[in-house]
Protein backbone atom coordinates (compact mmCIF):
# COMPACT_ATOMS: atom_id res chain seq x y z
CA UNK A 1 0.00 0.00 0.00
CA UNK A 2 2.84 2.28 0.20
CA UNK A 3 1.66 4.74 2.79
CA UNK A 4 4.81 6.80 3.45
CA UNK A 5 6.19 6.48 -0.25
CA UNK A 6 2.83 8.04 -1.39
CA UNK A 7 3.48 11.18 0.54
CA UNK A 8 7.10 11.90 -0.30
CA UNK A 9 7.72 13.17 -3.24
CA UNK A 10 12.09 12.76 -3.37
CA UNK A 11 13.54 15.65 -5.78
CA UNK A 12 16.91 12.90 -6.40
CA UNK A 13 17.60 9.40 -6.33
CA UNK A 14 14.42 8.65 -6.59
CA UNK A 15 14.56 4.55 -6.68
CA UNK A 16 17.09 5.13 -3.35
CA UNK A 17 15.03 7.11 -1.38
CA UNK A 18 11.47 4.84 -2.31
CA UNK A 19 14.05 2.21 -1.56
CA UNK A 20 14.89 3.16 1.85
CA UNK A 21 11.08 4.45 2.84
CA UNK A 22 9.40 1.26 2.04
CA UNK A 23 12.55 -0.26 4.08
CA UNK A 24 11.11 1.68 7.03
CA UNK A 25 7.33 0.73 6.76
CA UNK A 26 8.82 -2.94 6.10
CA UNK A 27 10.75 -3.23 9.65
CA UNK A 28 8.51 -5.13 12.30
CA UNK A 29 5.74 -5.07 10.07
CA UNK A 30 4.02 -7.20 13.07
CA UNK A 31 4.27 -4.31 15.36
CA UNK A 32 2.67 -1.97 12.81
CA UNK A 33 -0.52 -4.27 12.38
CA UNK A 34 -0.96 -4.45 16.54
CA UNK A 35 -0.98 -0.15 15.93
CA UNK A 36 -2.83 -0.04 13.01
CA UNK A 37 -5.34 2.72 14.54
CA UNK A 38 -3.54 6.35 15.69
CA UNK A 39 -6.34 8.11 16.95
CA UNK A 40 -4.19 11.28 18.17
CA UNK A 41 -2.30 10.84 14.98
CA UNK A 42 0.82 11.12 16.92
CA UNK A 43 2.45 9.25 14.14
CA UNK A 44 5.45 11.03 12.04
CA UNK A 45 8.47 10.41 9.84
CA UNK A 46 11.57 12.73 10.89
CA UNK A 47 14.49 12.95 8.28
CA UNK A 48 17.26 14.07 10.59
CA UNK A 49 21.21 14.82 8.78
CA UNK A 50 22.16 14.35 6.56
CA UNK A 51 23.34 17.82 7.07
CA UNK A 52 22.85 17.93 10.83
CA UNK A 53 25.25 19.75 13.01
CA UNK A 54 24.61 16.79 16.03
CA UNK A 55 25.01 13.70 13.19
CA UNK A 56 28.83 14.46 13.93
CA UNK A 57 29.29 14.70 10.07
CA UNK A 58 27.24 13.47 7.15
CA UNK A 59 24.70 10.83 8.95
CA UNK A 60 20.78 10.51 8.06
CA UNK A 61 18.77 9.05 10.27
CA UNK A 62 15.05 8.05 9.10
CA UNK A 63 12.97 7.85 12.40
CA UNK A 64 9.47 6.63 12.85
CA UNK A 65 8.13 8.32 15.95
CA UNK A 66 5.02 8.29 17.90
CA UNK A 67 4.67 11.79 20.18
CA UNK A 68 8.52 11.50 21.07
CA UNK A 69 9.08 8.01 21.31
CA UNK A 70 10.82 6.19 18.38
CA UNK A 71 9.35 3.12 17.21
CA UNK A 72 11.37 2.43 14.08
CA UNK A 73 15.01 4.12 12.95
CA UNK A 74 16.48 3.24 9.05
CA UNK A 75 20.04 4.32 8.92
CA UNK A 76 21.47 6.01 5.74
CA UNK A 77 25.18 6.17 5.37
CA UNK A 78 27.25 6.50 2.31
CA UNK A 79 27.39 10.24 2.25
CA UNK A 80 30.94 10.70 2.43
CA UNK A 81 31.77 7.44 0.25
CA UNK A 82 34.82 7.99 -1.73
CA UNK A 83 36.38 4.17 -2.17
CA UNK A 84 39.41 4.23 -0.52
CA UNK A 85 39.21 0.46 -0.45
CA UNK A 86 39.28 0.52 -4.57
CA UNK A 87 41.99 3.30 -4.54
CA UNK A 88 44.18 1.92 -2.62
CA UNK A 89 43.88 -1.48 -5.33
CA UNK A 90 45.33 1.38 -7.48
CA UNK A 91 48.26 2.47 -5.10
CA UNK A 92 51.53 1.30 -3.82
CA UNK A 93 51.33 0.41 -0.62
CA UNK A 94 52.99 3.78 0.92
CA UNK A 95 51.39 5.91 -1.35
CA UNK A 96 48.20 4.66 0.01
CA UNK A 97 49.16 5.47 3.65
CA UNK A 98 47.97 8.98 3.49
CA UNK A 99 44.45 8.12 2.28
CA UNK A 100 44.43 5.99 5.63
CA UNK A 101 44.87 9.86 7.47
CA UNK A 102 40.96 10.98 5.99
CA UNK A 103 39.28 8.11 7.14
CA UNK A 104 39.49 8.19 11.00
CA UNK A 105 40.44 11.55 10.79
CA UNK A 106 39.94 12.42 15.03
CA UNK A 107 42.98 9.75 15.15
CA UNK A 108 44.81 9.61 11.91
CA UNK A 109 47.92 8.20 13.66
CA UNK A 110 46.08 4.64 14.60
CA UNK A 111 45.30 4.49 11.10
CA UNK A 112 48.50 5.43 9.55
CA UNK A 113 50.18 3.03 11.44
CA UNK A 114 47.77 0.24 11.51
CA UNK A 115 48.12 -0.14 7.68
CA UNK A 116 51.94 -0.17 8.10
CA UNK A 117 51.80 -3.04 10.78
CA UNK A 118 49.69 -4.89 8.82
CA UNK A 119 51.98 -4.31 5.88
CA UNK A 120 55.21 -5.22 7.72
CA UNK A 121 53.21 -8.34 8.93
CA UNK A 122 52.55 -9.49 5.07
CA UNK A 123 56.21 -8.84 4.32
CA UNK A 124 57.87 -9.59 7.36
CA UNK A 125 59.65 -5.69 7.76
CA UNK A 126 61.37 -5.78 11.07
CA UNK A 127 60.53 -2.57 12.91
CA UNK A 128 63.56 -0.75 15.09
CA UNK A 129 62.73 -0.78 18.90
CA UNK A 130 62.39 3.14 18.98
CA UNK A 131 59.83 3.64 16.17
CA UNK A 132 57.35 1.06 18.08
CA UNK A 133 57.66 3.22 21.11
CA UNK A 134 57.63 6.46 18.78
CA UNK A 135 54.44 4.65 17.44
CA UNK A 136 53.06 3.90 20.93
CA UNK A 137 53.24 7.06 22.50
CA UNK A 138 51.43 8.90 19.31
CA UNK A 139 49.33 6.49 19.14
CA UNK A 140 48.09 6.93 22.61
CA UNK A 141 48.21 10.97 22.28
CA UNK A 142 45.63 10.58 18.88
CA UNK A 143 43.44 8.61 21.00
CA UNK A 144 43.38 10.85 23.86
CA UNK A 145 42.60 13.82 20.85
CA UNK A 146 39.68 11.49 19.55
CA UNK A 147 38.26 10.90 23.50
CA UNK A 148 38.59 14.62 23.39
CA UNK A 149 36.20 15.49 20.46
CA UNK A 150 34.21 12.76 21.52
CA UNK A 151 33.85 14.17 25.68
CA UNK A 152 33.37 18.02 24.05
CA UNK A 153 30.61 17.13 21.52
CA UNK A 154 28.72 14.92 23.85
CA UNK A 155 28.69 16.93 26.71
CA UNK A 156 28.11 19.39 24.60
CA UNK A 157 24.63 17.70 22.90
CA UNK A 158 23.75 17.11 26.33
CA UNK A 159 23.36 20.92 27.33
CA UNK A 160 26.75 22.52 28.12
CA UNK A 161 28.72 24.39 25.91
CA UNK A 162 31.66 25.96 27.66
CA UNK A 163 33.03 22.11 28.38
CA UNK A 164 33.73 21.95 24.48
CA UNK A 165 35.77 24.93 24.42
CA UNK A 166 37.89 23.51 27.18
CA UNK A 167 37.99 19.98 25.91
CA UNK A 168 39.07 21.79 22.68
CA UNK A 169 41.36 23.82 24.26
CA UNK A 170 43.84 20.50 25.63
CA UNK A 171 43.05 19.08 21.43
CA UNK A 172 45.23 21.88 20.20
CA UNK A 173 47.77 21.38 22.71
CA UNK A 174 47.97 17.76 20.91
CA UNK A 175 48.06 19.61 17.47
CA UNK A 176 50.81 21.71 18.13
CA UNK A 177 52.68 18.34 19.24
CA UNK A 178 51.52 16.66 16.43
CA UNK A 179 53.10 19.80 14.07
CA UNK A 180 56.04 19.37 15.84
CA UNK A 181 55.91 15.71 15.27
CA UNK A 182 55.48 15.08 12.22
CA UNK A 183 55.48 18.58 10.32
CA UNK A 184 51.67 18.56 10.17
CA UNK A 185 48.19 19.20 12.52
CA UNK A 186 45.81 17.39 11.52
CA UNK A 187 46.33 14.79 8.86
CA UNK A 188 49.79 13.34 10.41
CA UNK A 189 51.14 10.88 7.76
CA UNK A 190 54.04 10.10 9.97
CA UNK A 191 54.40 6.52 10.01
CA UNK A 192 56.67 4.67 7.19
CA UNK A 193 56.42 0.91 6.29
CA UNK A 194 59.67 -0.10 8.33
CA UNK A 195 59.30 2.62 11.16
CA UNK A 196 58.26 6.40 11.19
CA UNK A 197 59.42 9.73 9.21
CA UNK A 198 61.55 11.27 11.54
CA UNK A 199 62.66 11.16 15.30
CA UNK A 200 61.08 13.33 18.25
CA UNK A 201 62.95 16.31 18.41
CA UNK A 202 64.12 16.91 21.69
CA UNK A 203 61.60 20.50 21.79
CA UNK A 204 58.23 17.42 20.43
CA UNK A 205 59.64 15.54 23.83
CA UNK A 206 59.92 18.32 26.26
CA UNK A 207 56.19 19.69 24.86
CA UNK A 208 54.57 15.56 25.31
CA UNK A 209 56.00 15.07 28.61
CA UNK A 210 54.58 18.78 29.65
CA UNK A 211 51.34 17.84 28.25
CA UNK A 212 50.93 14.47 30.13
CA UNK A 213 52.08 16.42 33.34
CA UNK A 214 49.29 18.78 32.92
CA UNK A 215 46.90 16.75 31.51
CA UNK A 216 46.69 14.62 34.12
CA UNK A 217 45.09 17.31 35.95
CA UNK A 218 42.66 18.78 33.87
CA UNK A 219 41.44 15.13 33.44
CA UNK A 220 41.23 15.12 37.37
CA UNK A 221 39.00 18.28 37.05
CA UNK A 222 36.78 16.95 34.67
CA UNK A 223 36.26 14.06 36.78
CA UNK A 224 35.58 16.16 39.37
CA UNK A 225 33.21 18.71 37.05
CA UNK A 226 30.95 15.35 35.49
CA UNK A 227 31.09 12.40 37.51
CA UNK A 228 28.65 13.59 39.75
CA UNK A 229 27.18 16.13 38.17
CA UNK A 230 23.22 15.39 38.82
CA UNK A 231 22.50 17.05 35.10
CA UNK A 232 24.98 15.14 33.17
CA UNK A 233 23.96 11.57 35.05
CA UNK A 234 19.98 11.95 34.59
CA UNK A 235 20.85 13.20 31.07
CA UNK A 236 23.27 10.07 30.36
CA UNK A 237 22.21 6.98 32.65
CA UNK A 238 19.66 4.57 31.46
CA UNK A 239 19.83 6.56 27.84
CA UNK A 240 20.79 4.27 24.86
CA UNK A 241 21.97 0.50 26.56
CA UNK A 242 23.38 -1.60 24.80
CA UNK A 243 22.72 -5.02 26.56
CA UNK A 244 25.92 -7.40 27.54
CA UNK A 245 23.77 -10.16 25.88
CA UNK A 246 22.91 -8.14 22.60
CA UNK A 247 26.38 -6.39 22.47
CA UNK A 248 28.19 -9.20 20.87
CA UNK A 249 25.38 -10.33 18.95
CA UNK A 250 24.56 -6.51 17.30
CA UNK A 251 28.72 -6.40 16.01
CA UNK A 252 29.91 -3.48 19.10
CA UNK A 253 33.35 -2.65 19.41
CA UNK A 254 35.60 -0.41 21.17
CA UNK A 255 34.23 1.32 23.90
CA UNK A 256 31.23 0.51 23.65
CA UNK A 257 31.61 -2.72 23.81
CA UNK A 258 33.47 -2.69 27.33
CA UNK A 259 30.75 -0.42 28.42
CA UNK A 260 28.41 -3.23 27.77
CA UNK A 261 31.21 -5.67 30.03
CA UNK A 262 33.28 -7.24 27.91
CA UNK A 263 37.24 -6.09 28.26
CA UNK A 264 37.91 -6.93 24.50
CA UNK A 265 40.93 -5.02 23.53
CA UNK A 266 42.95 -5.67 20.95
CA UNK A 267 46.24 -4.42 22.68
CA UNK A 268 45.49 -6.90 25.49
CA UNK A 269 43.95 -9.96 22.73
CA UNK A 270 47.16 -9.48 20.29
CA UNK A 271 49.82 -7.12 21.66
CA UNK A 272 51.20 -5.59 18.83
CA UNK A 273 53.96 -2.90 19.05
CA UNK A 274 55.40 -3.08 22.74
CA UNK A 275 52.12 -3.35 24.40
CA UNK A 276 52.97 -6.50 25.87
CA UNK A 277 56.02 -4.46 27.95
CA UNK A 278 53.76 -1.66 29.49
CA UNK A 279 51.63 -1.54 32.27
CA UNK A 280 48.11 -0.73 31.36
CA UNK A 281 44.32 -1.68 32.58
CA UNK A 282 41.52 -2.12 30.32
CA UNK A 283 38.32 -0.07 32.01
CA UNK A 284 35.44 -2.02 31.55
CA UNK A 285 31.79 -1.10 32.94
CA UNK A 286 28.62 -3.58 32.99
CA UNK A 287 25.23 -0.78 32.27
CA UNK A 288 26.10 -0.45 28.43
CA UNK A 289 24.45 2.98 28.77
CA UNK A 290 25.99 6.43 27.69
CA UNK A 291 26.82 6.84 31.20
CA UNK A 292 29.40 3.71 31.21
CA UNK A 293 30.24 4.62 27.70
CA UNK A 294 31.77 8.23 29.31
CA UNK A 295 33.96 6.35 32.07
CA UNK A 296 35.50 3.76 29.84
CA UNK A 297 36.67 6.36 28.06
CA UNK A 298 37.48 8.85 30.87
CA UNK A 299 39.11 5.85 32.31
CA UNK A 300 41.06 5.28 29.14
CA UNK A 301 42.37 8.87 28.73
CA UNK A 302 44.03 8.36 31.97
CA UNK A 303 45.33 4.38 30.90
CA UNK A 304 46.78 6.47 27.79
CA UNK A 305 48.79 8.94 29.90
CA UNK A 306 49.99 6.01 32.28
CA UNK A 307 50.89 4.39 28.53
CA UNK A 308 52.51 7.12 27.58
CA UNK A 309 54.76 8.01 30.92
CA UNK A 310 55.81 4.03 30.89
CA UNK A 311 57.22 4.50 26.91
CA UNK A 312 59.17 7.71 27.84
CA UNK A 313 60.87 5.79 30.98
CA UNK A 314 61.50 2.20 27.99
CA UNK A 315 62.73 3.94 24.87
CA UNK A 316 65.98 3.31 24.15
CA UNK A 317 67.96 5.34 21.24
CA UNK A 318 68.58 4.15 17.93
CA UNK A 319 67.35 3.84 14.67
CA UNK A 320 63.79 5.06 13.45
CA UNK A 321 63.83 3.13 10.35
CA UNK A 322 64.48 -0.17 8.99
CA UNK A 323 67.83 0.17 7.69
CA UNK A 324 67.02 -2.61 4.78
CA UNK A 325 66.95 -0.45 1.65
CA UNK A 326 64.13 -3.12 0.02
CA UNK A 327 61.77 -2.45 3.30
CA UNK A 328 61.88 0.65 3.73
CA UNK A 329 62.50 4.35 2.34
CA UNK A 330 66.29 5.21 3.33
CA UNK A 331 67.32 8.05 5.39
CA UNK A 332 67.69 11.46 3.66
CA UNK A 333 70.76 11.90 4.08
CA UNK A 334 71.76 9.17 2.23
CA UNK A 335 69.06 10.30 -0.49
CA UNK A 336 70.85 13.47 -0.71
CA UNK A 337 74.82 12.11 -0.59
CA UNK A 338 74.89 8.89 -2.05
CA UNK A 339 73.93 7.51 -5.41
CA UNK A 340 72.42 3.75 -3.72
CA UNK A 341 70.22 6.03 -1.46
CA UNK A 342 68.63 8.32 -4.54
CA UNK A 343 68.01 4.87 -6.67
CA UNK A 344 66.71 2.89 -3.28
CA UNK A 345 64.36 6.13 -3.07
CA UNK A 346 63.72 6.18 -6.16
CA UNK A 347 62.48 2.02 -6.35
CA UNK A 348 60.91 2.75 -3.12
CA UNK A 349 58.29 5.52 -4.35
CA UNK A 350 58.35 3.64 -7.78
CA UNK A 351 57.23 0.43 -6.92
CA UNK A 352 57.45 0.66 -3.40
CA UNK A 353 57.49 -3.11 -1.38
CA UNK A 354 56.55 -5.82 -3.08
CA UNK A 355 54.63 -8.63 -0.37
CA UNK A 356 55.20 -12.13 -1.28
CA UNK A 357 51.83 -13.27 -3.81
CA UNK A 358 49.56 -15.21 -2.40
CA UNK A 359 49.99 -14.20 1.09
CA UNK A 360 47.52 -12.84 3.12
CA UNK A 361 47.03 -10.69 6.35
CA UNK A 362 44.81 -9.20 8.69
CA UNK A 363 46.25 -7.01 11.53
CA UNK A 364 43.83 -5.27 13.92
CA UNK A 365 44.93 -2.94 16.04
CA UNK A 366 42.60 -0.85 19.59
CA UNK A 367 42.20 2.85 17.39
CA UNK A 368 40.17 5.10 19.91
CA UNK A 369 36.79 3.86 17.81
CA UNK A 370 37.56 0.09 18.40
CA UNK A 371 38.75 -2.85 16.31
CA UNK A 372 39.82 -1.49 13.35
CA UNK A 373 41.79 -3.92 11.19
CA UNK A 374 43.23 -4.32 7.42
CA UNK A 375 42.99 -7.26 5.53
CA UNK A 376 45.31 -7.17 2.79
CA UNK A 377 45.70 -9.80 -0.10
CA UNK A 378 48.80 -9.73 -1.88
CA UNK A 379 49.50 -10.81 -5.76
CA UNK A 380 53.20 -10.38 -5.51
CA UNK A 381 53.00 -6.33 -7.39
CA UNK A 382 53.69 -2.75 -5.13
CA UNK A 383 50.27 -2.87 -5.07
CA UNK A 384 47.48 -4.84 -2.69
CA UNK A 385 45.16 -7.20 -5.07
CA UNK A 386 42.79 -6.51 -2.10
CA UNK A 387 42.28 -4.17 1.03
CA UNK A 388 39.62 -4.35 3.43
CA UNK A 389 39.51 -1.84 6.21
CA UNK A 390 37.43 -3.33 9.04
CA UNK A 391 36.22 -0.01 10.41
CA UNK A 392 34.91 0.46 14.30
CA UNK A 393 32.50 3.23 13.27
CA UNK A 394 30.63 0.88 10.75
CA UNK A 395 30.15 -1.65 12.98
CA UNK A 396 29.32 0.96 16.26
CA UNK A 397 26.33 2.30 13.65
CA UNK A 398 24.68 -0.68 13.15
CA UNK A 399 24.12 -1.03 17.20
CA UNK A 400 22.99 2.85 16.73
CA UNK A 401 20.19 1.46 14.21
CA UNK A 402 19.33 -1.42 16.91
CA UNK A 403 19.39 0.93 20.34
CA UNK A 404 17.37 3.83 19.08
CA UNK A 405 13.94 1.95 19.35
CA UNK A 406 12.20 2.76 21.82
CA UNK A 407 14.09 5.79 22.80
CA UNK A 408 13.32 9.63 23.06
CA UNK A 409 13.54 11.89 20.30
CA UNK A 410 15.84 14.43 22.24
CA UNK A 411 17.88 11.83 23.70
CA UNK A 412 19.07 10.78 19.59
CA UNK A 413 21.72 13.09 19.50
CA UNK A 414 22.94 11.84 23.09
CA UNK A 415 23.22 8.88 22.22
CA UNK A 416 25.04 9.43 18.74
CA UNK A 417 27.38 11.71 20.69
CA UNK A 418 28.14 8.55 22.97
CA UNK A 419 28.43 6.11 20.33
CA UNK A 420 31.05 8.21 18.61
CA UNK A 421 30.97 7.37 15.40
CA UNK A 422 33.04 8.91 12.71
CA UNK A 423 31.80 8.99 9.22
CA UNK A 424 34.88 8.78 7.00
CA UNK A 425 35.64 6.02 8.48
CA UNK A 426 32.29 4.17 8.27
CA UNK A 427 31.28 5.15 4.92
CA UNK A 428 35.05 4.52 3.92
CA UNK B 1 49.77 -32.14 7.74
CA UNK B 2 51.53 -30.09 10.51
CA UNK B 3 49.95 -26.34 10.13
CA UNK B 4 51.20 -25.69 14.04
CA UNK B 5 47.55 -24.38 15.51
CA UNK B 6 46.28 -23.48 18.58
CA UNK B 7 44.41 -25.62 20.68
CA UNK B 8 40.81 -24.14 19.95
CA UNK B 9 42.00 -23.51 16.06
CA UNK B 10 43.03 -27.52 16.26
CA UNK B 11 39.92 -28.24 17.84
CA UNK B 12 37.98 -26.37 15.19
CA UNK B 13 39.55 -28.82 12.48
CA UNK B 14 39.22 -31.83 14.11
CA UNK B 15 35.66 -31.46 14.47
CA UNK B 16 35.01 -29.97 10.80
CA UNK B 17 37.01 -32.92 8.83
CA UNK B 18 34.95 -35.36 11.60
CA UNK B 19 31.36 -33.49 10.68
CA UNK B 20 31.76 -32.04 7.85
CA UNK B 21 34.78 -33.34 5.84
CA UNK B 22 32.99 -33.47 2.35
CA UNK B 23 32.58 -29.69 2.63
CA UNK B 24 36.23 -29.18 4.06
CA UNK B 25 38.58 -27.70 0.59
CA UNK B 26 41.09 -26.11 2.29
CA UNK B 27 43.10 -25.56 5.54
CA UNK B 28 46.16 -23.24 5.36
CA UNK B 29 47.97 -20.47 7.60
CA UNK B 30 49.01 -17.14 6.17
CA UNK B 31 50.97 -14.83 8.44
CA UNK B 32 49.52 -16.32 12.08
CA UNK B 33 45.81 -16.71 11.12
CA UNK B 34 44.28 -19.64 10.12
CA UNK B 35 41.99 -19.67 6.96
CA UNK B 36 39.49 -22.22 6.36
CA UNK B 37 37.63 -23.09 3.16
CA UNK B 38 34.46 -24.42 3.00
CA UNK B 39 31.80 -25.42 0.30
CA UNK B 40 29.30 -22.70 -0.41
CA UNK B 41 26.16 -24.86 0.50
CA UNK B 42 26.77 -25.44 4.09
CA UNK B 43 28.36 -22.24 4.94
CA UNK B 44 25.73 -21.76 7.66
CA UNK B 45 26.03 -24.80 9.40
CA UNK B 46 29.44 -24.62 9.37
CA UNK B 47 29.20 -21.25 10.89
CA UNK B 48 26.36 -22.53 13.33
CA UNK B 49 29.24 -25.38 14.11
CA UNK B 50 32.14 -23.46 14.99
CA UNK B 51 30.08 -20.50 16.81
CA UNK B 52 28.05 -23.04 19.00
CA UNK B 53 30.41 -26.12 19.60
CA UNK B 54 34.03 -23.82 19.64
CA UNK B 55 32.75 -20.68 21.07
CA UNK B 56 33.54 -18.47 18.21
CA UNK B 57 30.77 -16.12 18.81
CA UNK B 58 32.33 -12.99 18.12
CA UNK B 59 32.01 -12.04 14.12
CA UNK B 60 34.41 -9.53 12.96
CA UNK B 61 33.96 -9.05 9.44
CA UNK B 62 32.38 -10.20 6.09
CA UNK B 63 34.89 -9.32 3.49
CA UNK B 64 34.50 -9.95 -0.31
CA UNK B 65 36.97 -10.17 -3.11
CA UNK B 66 37.16 -10.35 -6.84
CA UNK B 67 39.54 -12.92 -7.95
CA UNK B 68 38.87 -12.52 -11.65
CA UNK B 69 38.98 -15.84 -12.48
CA UNK B 70 36.80 -17.49 -14.90
CA UNK B 71 35.61 -20.09 -12.48
CA UNK B 72 34.97 -19.42 -8.45
CA UNK B 73 35.31 -15.51 -9.20
CA UNK B 74 34.13 -14.48 -5.75
CA UNK B 75 35.17 -15.41 -2.30
CA UNK B 76 33.38 -14.58 0.90
CA UNK B 77 35.32 -14.38 3.88
CA UNK B 78 34.17 -14.36 7.33
CA UNK B 79 36.43 -13.61 10.45
CA UNK B 80 35.61 -14.71 13.73
CA UNK B 81 36.57 -14.32 17.02
CA UNK B 82 36.50 -16.98 19.76
CA UNK B 83 36.61 -14.09 22.71
CA UNK B 84 37.51 -17.01 25.41
CA UNK B 85 40.70 -18.18 23.81
CA UNK B 86 41.19 -14.57 21.40
CA UNK B 87 41.71 -16.63 18.68
CA UNK B 88 40.43 -15.40 15.40
CA UNK B 89 39.76 -18.07 12.21
CA UNK B 90 38.73 -17.00 8.64
CA UNK B 91 36.37 -19.21 6.97
CA UNK B 92 35.90 -18.69 3.01
CA UNK B 93 33.39 -19.69 0.80
CA UNK B 94 33.64 -19.20 -3.19
CA UNK B 95 30.73 -18.53 -5.87
CA UNK B 96 30.67 -18.34 -9.60
CA UNK B 97 30.67 -15.43 -11.22
CA UNK B 98 27.06 -15.82 -12.55
CA UNK B 99 24.71 -15.30 -9.81
CA UNK B 100 26.99 -15.04 -6.84
CA UNK B 101 24.72 -16.19 -4.05
CA UNK B 102 25.69 -16.88 -0.53
CA UNK B 103 23.69 -17.90 2.20
CA UNK B 104 22.93 -14.94 4.92
CA UNK B 105 24.23 -15.32 8.15
CA UNK B 106 22.21 -12.78 9.41
CA UNK B 107 20.43 -15.63 11.30
CA UNK B 108 23.16 -16.28 13.68
CA UNK B 109 24.74 -12.89 13.84
CA UNK B 110 22.69 -9.60 13.93
CA UNK B 111 25.76 -8.22 13.10
CA UNK B 112 25.93 -9.78 9.44
CA UNK B 113 23.20 -7.57 8.45
CA UNK B 114 25.59 -4.25 7.16
CA UNK B 115 28.25 -6.42 6.74
CA UNK B 116 26.27 -8.62 3.84
CA UNK B 117 24.88 -5.35 2.64
CA UNK B 118 28.61 -3.88 2.16
CA UNK B 119 29.37 -6.28 0.02
CA UNK B 120 26.37 -6.85 -2.06
CA UNK B 121 26.90 -2.99 -2.69
CA UNK B 122 30.34 -3.58 -3.69
CA UNK B 123 30.37 -7.23 -5.54
CA UNK B 124 26.87 -8.20 -6.18
CA UNK B 125 26.97 -10.86 -4.08
CA UNK B 126 23.70 -11.60 -2.71
CA UNK B 127 22.65 -12.83 0.90
CA UNK B 128 19.86 -15.49 0.51
CA UNK B 129 17.69 -15.01 3.69
CA UNK B 130 18.66 -11.66 4.32
CA UNK B 131 15.91 -9.15 5.22
CA UNK B 132 16.59 -6.20 3.81
CA UNK B 133 19.00 -6.20 1.13
CA UNK B 134 19.55 -3.26 -0.30
CA UNK B 135 22.92 -1.03 -1.31
CA UNK B 136 24.72 0.70 2.15
CA UNK B 137 27.11 2.78 0.40
CA UNK B 138 25.81 3.83 -2.96
CA UNK B 139 22.33 4.83 -3.86
CA UNK B 140 19.82 2.33 -5.14
CA UNK B 141 20.01 3.96 -8.50
CA UNK B 142 23.35 2.76 -9.30
CA UNK B 143 23.50 -0.47 -11.48
CA UNK B 144 27.53 -1.04 -11.39
CA UNK B 145 29.40 -2.78 -8.46
CA UNK B 146 32.28 -0.77 -8.19
CA UNK B 147 34.99 -3.17 -5.85
CA UNK B 148 34.77 -5.44 -9.15
CA UNK B 149 38.01 -5.48 -11.02
CA UNK B 150 36.37 -4.82 -14.25
CA UNK B 151 34.93 -1.26 -12.82
CA UNK B 152 37.26 1.61 -13.97
CA UNK B 153 38.85 3.84 -11.56
CA UNK B 154 37.88 6.58 -12.71
CA UNK B 155 34.06 5.74 -12.50
CA UNK B 156 31.20 5.42 -15.30
CA UNK B 157 30.25 9.04 -16.68
CA UNK B 158 26.71 9.51 -16.21
CA UNK B 159 26.27 6.61 -14.25
CA UNK B 160 24.78 8.40 -11.44
CA UNK B 161 22.62 10.89 -11.46
CA UNK B 162 23.75 14.19 -9.66
CA UNK B 163 21.50 16.42 -7.59
CA UNK B 164 20.32 19.64 -8.87
CA UNK B 165 22.44 22.16 -7.42
CA UNK B 166 20.45 25.76 -8.36
CA UNK B 167 17.29 26.29 -5.87
CA UNK B 168 14.36 25.14 -6.59
CA UNK B 169 11.97 28.05 -9.00
CA UNK B 170 8.45 26.28 -7.71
Amino acid sequence: MNEINSKVKPQFFEKHQRAIYKSLEDKHTTIEAIDAEDPLNAKMILNMGPQHPATHGVLRLILQLRGELIEKTKLDIGYLHRGVEKIAENKTYQEFMPYTDRMDYLSPYSNNVALCMAVEKLAEVEVPERAQYIRMICMELSRISSHLLWLGTMVMDAGAISFFIWTFREREKIYDIFDEVAGHRFTVSHSRIGGVANDFTDRAVGRIKEFVTKFEQELKDWHGLLDRNRLFIERNADVGIVHTEDALDLGATGPVLRAAGYAVDQRIITPYLKYDEVDFEVPTRMEGDNLARYFVRMEEMGESLKIINQCFDKMPKGSIRSNNAKHAYPSKDEVYYSMEGMIHDFMMTDTGICPPAGKEVYHAVEAPKGELGYYIQSDGTGHPWRLKVNAPSFRNLQVLENILEGEMVADTVVIIGGLDPVMGEADK
Amino acid sequence: MSLDLTETVQGVVDGLTSEYSEDLIEIYKSCDHTYIRVEAENIIEVLNFVKTKHHFIFLCDIIGTDRYTSDERFEVIYNIMNLRTQDRIFIKVRVEEEDPVVQSATSLWKAASWLEREVYDMFGIRFEGHPDLRRIFMPEDFDYFPLRKEFPLLGIPGSIELPNTTPDTE
